[in-house]
Formats: C-alpha cells, sequence, structure tokens
C-alpha cells in the first residue's frame, strides 16, 4: 500500500515523474500527491506542464507519437501505465473537462449519455436519472430541463462549460481532472462553476487547472505551483498565497512575470 | 500603362466570374431541358412499365430500369462497405507513412482508369475467368471498381473534416477507438460521405463503356444477380446506334435524367433532416 504521511488517503501520488515530447520536457521530476475528496489547485503560466500533468493522468497522451516518461503516477496506489490498466476505464474514472469546452454536435442529452452508453448503460431510465442527476450536479439543470432533446451547440459558452463538466460527471468518476475550465467564461459563469465544484468535493476528487490565481485562492485546499515543468512548491492553499516559501511562487502571484 | 481603378476591377471582376458561375448552370440546364423537352412526349405509364418491343422501337423499358436499379443496388453495396472501411481505416487506425501513402496513391491511380480498361479487366476477369459470364453480378463488381476509389477519397475528407477535439471528447468518456469512430466521428462526417455516395449512384446509373463489356445488353428482366441485363443508359446507347430510334432514345435519357435528379434531392433531403437532428 501507499504510505500516508496524513491523515487522508492519498488518492493519486506522483514519484519524481517525468514527461517529454520528443526532445523537449514537459514535466521534470514531479513529486506531489492528490488527498481523497479535496480540490487540488494546479497553477503556473502557460507553457508549464499543467496541462501534460493531467493528460498523464488519464493517459490522453497515449495518442501522441513520440513521447517518453520516466518516474511513477499512481491512482490509487497502482500505476496508470500498468500494462494490464483498462484504458477507457482509467477515463471514465477520471473524468476530464478541456479548457475550451467542446459540446458535440448532439442534443443536450445525447452528449450526457454518450459516456454511459459506451460502457453499456442502455436502459432509458437509467440514462434519464444519470442525465439529470449530471445536470444537477453541474448547475444546468434548470437551465436546460425543457430542451434536453434540442443541440448542445445552440447553448451559450458558460452553458456549454457547465454541460462538459456535467458529461464528465455522468461517467460517475472518482477525480475530475478539470483543466482551466473558466478560461473565457464571464464572472457569473465562474462563480456558477466554481459553486458547483465546492458543492462536488465531498463526492469527487478534484484537480483543477486553472490560470486564473485568485480561482485557485477561492475553491482550493492544497495547490501546486508549476513553471516550466518544473513543481516549484505545492502546500496548502492559504499557505501557498499568504507564505510561499520560494520566491518564484510569490514573483508569480504578485503578478512580476506569468 | 495607369492601373485600373480597384472599384472598377472589383466590378469587372463580379461581373466576370457571375458570367463563368451561370455558364456552369446554364449548360446544365440547357443539357437537361433540351434531353427532357425531346423525351417526355414519350414517357407515359406503357413506356415506364411495358416490355420492349422490336430490340426496343416500341414498347417500354422496365427491364431496363430494373437492370439499373439492380446493378446500381449490388455496386453500392459492394463499394460502400470496402469504400468506408478503407476510409475509417487510413484516417483513424493508422499513422501517416509510406504505407498510407502507397494506398492512397494506388486509390488515386485506380480512379484515373479509364471506364473502357476497367470494362475489359471486368470482361477478363469476372465474366470470363471467374465464370460470372454476362451478368449483373459482373457488371456490378466493375463498376464498383470504378466507384470505389471515388467513395474512399470523399469519405476521407469527410472524416478528415471532423474536429480533433471531437475526438477528444469520445476518449476521454471512456470510448474505444471504435466507439469514438461510430458514436462520434461517422455521425459528424456522414453529411460528406453521403455526397459522395450520390455522386457515386450518378456515376452507376450513367455508365456504358464498362457494362456493355460485363453485364451484357439482354432485353429481359434480370430474374437473379447471375442473369444478364442491360441498364438505361446501354439501352439508350443501343438505340441511338443500332435502330435509330431516337424519340424512345430520349425518352430513356430523360427518364435517367429524371430519376438520378430525384435520388439527388431525396438523399439531400435526407441529409438536411440527419443534421437538423445531430447539430
Amino acid at each position: 500500500m501507499v504510505e500516508t504521511g496524513n491523515s487522508e488517503p492519498q488518492k493519486i501520488i506522483a514519484r519524481n515523474f517525468s514527461f517529454s515530447y520528443g526532445n523537449s520536457p514537459a514535466l521534470k521530476g514531479i513529486t506531489l500527491h492528490v488527498r481523497t475528496n479535496e480540490i487540488f489547485t494546479v497553477i503556473g503560466p502557460s507553457r508549464s506542464g499543467k496541462t501534460t500533468f493531467l493528460k498523464c493522468l488519464n493517459r490522453m497522451n497515449d495518442a501522441i507519437a513520440n513521447t517518453s516518461k520516466s518516474g511513477e503516477l499512481l491512482l490509487d496506489g497502482r500505476s496508470v501505465f500498468d500494462k494490464d490498466v483498462d484504458v477507457a476505464e482509467l477515463r471514465r474514472r477520471l473524468g476530464m473537462v478541456f479548457a475550451v469546452p467542446v459540446a458535440l454536435p448532439k442534443s443536450i442529452y445525447n452528449n450526457l449519455a454518450l459516456g454511459p452508453r459506451m460502457r453499456g448503460i442502455l436502459r432509458k431510465k437509467r440514462l434519464d436519472e444519470i442525465v439529470e442527476r449530471s445536470l444537477k450536479a453541474a448547475y444546468l439543470w434548470e437551465e436546460v430541463k425543457d430542451r434536453l432533446h434540442t443541440s448542445a451547440r445552440n447553448l451559450s459558452g458558460g452553458q456549454q462549460q457547465r454541460l462538459c463538466l456535467a458529461r464528465a460527471m455522468a461517467l460517475e468518476p472518482e477525480v475530475l481532472l478539470l483543466d482551466e475550465p473558466c478560461s473565457g467564461l464571464d464572472p457569473v459563469s465562474t462563480r456558477k462553476i466554481e459553486e458547483a465544484l465546492l458543492e462536488l468535493k465531498s463526492r469527487y476528487t478534484i484537480i483543477l487547472v486553472t490560470n486564473i490565481t485568485a480561482q485557485a485562492a477561492r475553491v482550493g485546499d492544497r495547490t501546486a505551483f508549476f513553471l516550466m515543468g518544473e513543481l516549484i512548491e505545492c502546500d496548502a492553499t492559504e499557505t501557498i498565497f499568504t507564505h510561499p516559501s520560494n520566491e518564484r511562487t510569490a514573483d508569480y502571484l504578485t503578478g512580476k512575470f506569468g | 500603362m495607369r492601373r485600373l481603378n480597384p472599384k472598377k476591377a472589383e466590378l469587372i471582376a463580379k461581373g466576370v466570374l457571375l458570367l463563368f458561375a451561370g455558364t456552369a448552370v446554364l449548360a446544365l440546364v440547357a443539357i437537361v431541358g433540351y434531353v427532357v423537352v425531346k423525351g417526355i412526349g414519350v414517357i407515359n405509364l406503357e413506356f415506364l412499365f411495358g416490355r420492349p418491343r422490336s430490340m426496343g422501337r416500341e414498347g417500354g423499358i422496365l427491364p431496363f430500369i430494373i437492370s439499373s436499379i439492380y446493378l446500381t443496388a449490388i455496386s453500392l453495396l459492394v463499394s460502400i462497405p470496402l469504400g468506408l472501411g478503407s476510409a475509417i481505416y487510413l484516417t483513424e487506425y493508422t499513422t501517416e507513412g509510406w504505407v498510407t501513402k502507397a494506398i492512397r496513391f494506388g486509390v488515386d491511380c485506380l480512379a484515373g482508369v479509364p471506364s473502357i480498361v476497367l470494362g475489359l479487366f471486368g470482361f477478363m476477369f469476372f465474366v470470363k475467368l471467374l465464370n460470372f459470364s454476362w451478368s449483373i453480378l459482373s457488371g456490378s463488381l466493375t463498376v464498383s471498381l470504378m466507384i470505389l476509389p471515388f467513395i474512399i477519397r470523399s469519405s476521407e475528407e469527410a472524416i478528415r473534416a471532423v474536429p480533433q477535439s471531437y475526438r477528444e471528447v469520445a476518449f476521454a468518456t471512456g470510448g474505444t477507438k471504435w466507439q469514438c469512430v461510430t458514436r462520434v466521428v461517422l455521425p459528424c462526417a456522414l453529411p460528406g460521405i453521403m455526397t459522395g455516395i450520390v455522386l457515386a449512384i450518378g456515376k452507376c446509373v450513367g455508365e456504358t463503356a464498362s457494362v456493355i463489356f460485363t453485364a451484357g445488353t439482354s432485353l429481359r428482366i434480370p430474374g437473379s444477380i447471375f442473369d444478364s441485363g442491360r441498364t438505361l443508359a446501354i439501352h439508350f446507347y443501343l438505340l441511338v446506334r443500332e435502330t435509330g430510334a431516337s424519340d424512345m432514345a430520349y425518352g430513356s435519357a430523360a427518364t435517367l435524367l429524371i430519376s438520378i435528379l430525384i435520388v439527388n434531392f431525396f438523399a439531400y433531403w435526407l441529409m438536411r433532416r440527419f443534421i437538423a437532428r445531430v447539430s
């Protein structure tokens, strides 16, 4: 089993994990852990490896040719790169929301039912249930309940992002991987998503990559600061924002670069 | 020399382009109009649903309509799975390399083979070697070869046009490659694939050179795919060449054109409905 330095169980552990695309390293020796039912926020300027970290966890990087990795990346104590890991099941367990909301050209209902259907849930009643529960969890139900069978492409940007969040939750995952889910959203939509996240952390472990540092401060339990593929600092969010132990973290947070 | 005033140039460009576009449409309207006007007179129920008499100088064209439908249906039945399968393989299941380049080059070469040469091949291979004789089957297989590259390339383009982000969503929601293809990629690519198929139908129905070598020219209604049959296009050709019954020939041609137009309209209507449903 996993060694536990803290009382909470550790959902995800990275040990000296590195990843490169061809010859350019994207992650350099990352060591961190994510606890169950916390919101773990990852901040850092662009190209610092935040998204790569998420995509390694659910192995969305598999399709890219010519990559290399070293070190360990564990989910519930088991390497996500093990040969006998069912990648589809892994991705179901780690629901992902992308930076740019992508609503498939299908109805709202079918967007949400896609994941459950692909893992063999076909009973209408059960699907209805999942769709309703996910939409409610993403605070979208009230806005769309009367038009579930109209195209998801007609939703506004903020609604589409919440649809993506709902679509990830329809997988009934254990972890939510959110890649800058509020970039390009207005403050009202951003707040709706943040409220949803705070509500959701009792049921999910959430990793939130964000380029809005204030957002990390608002919703995060613990925060990691990535820079050029390195983990500079990882600590309780409050500590990071009030007493960062590294100068570069302080500089980033006060807006000296980034 | 003084440069042309940009505003004038704009006006002239617009006019000339309109003229070119208009010419294309005019040519189409003229051809369709001419054939339909000359042929519509002989089209009646007896013509459409009767049997031919005295080599087609009199009577109807029912056997030829049936042969055309038969030939087209079987050609599509063979070439759609093959073509779509190849396109899916080329776009989703391999990475670009010399193999895909070789396949694509081969496909393009096949598309460039004149249909009379394909007909000759069909005659030697299907009719003689495999002993299918002159039959709907030999004709269909030969025509399949002709439309296959067409279906592959148009399906490939349509599949390639589906945004990569859609595939990422399918994978991120726990889909396998095949689920990604069947549930996300193909529904999005369907309009483009359908366009290719509709154009292929036109080619099947209108093909003569290769079919005359392989499906034969029998005047009877083909009872099975192993019987010979004469398609409308061949009937039209033979009427003009051998009987000189030009009014009957125009009648057949008009029937051919009108049915292709109906198929096109119907296919586009279906597609519009489909797009409206999914997007």
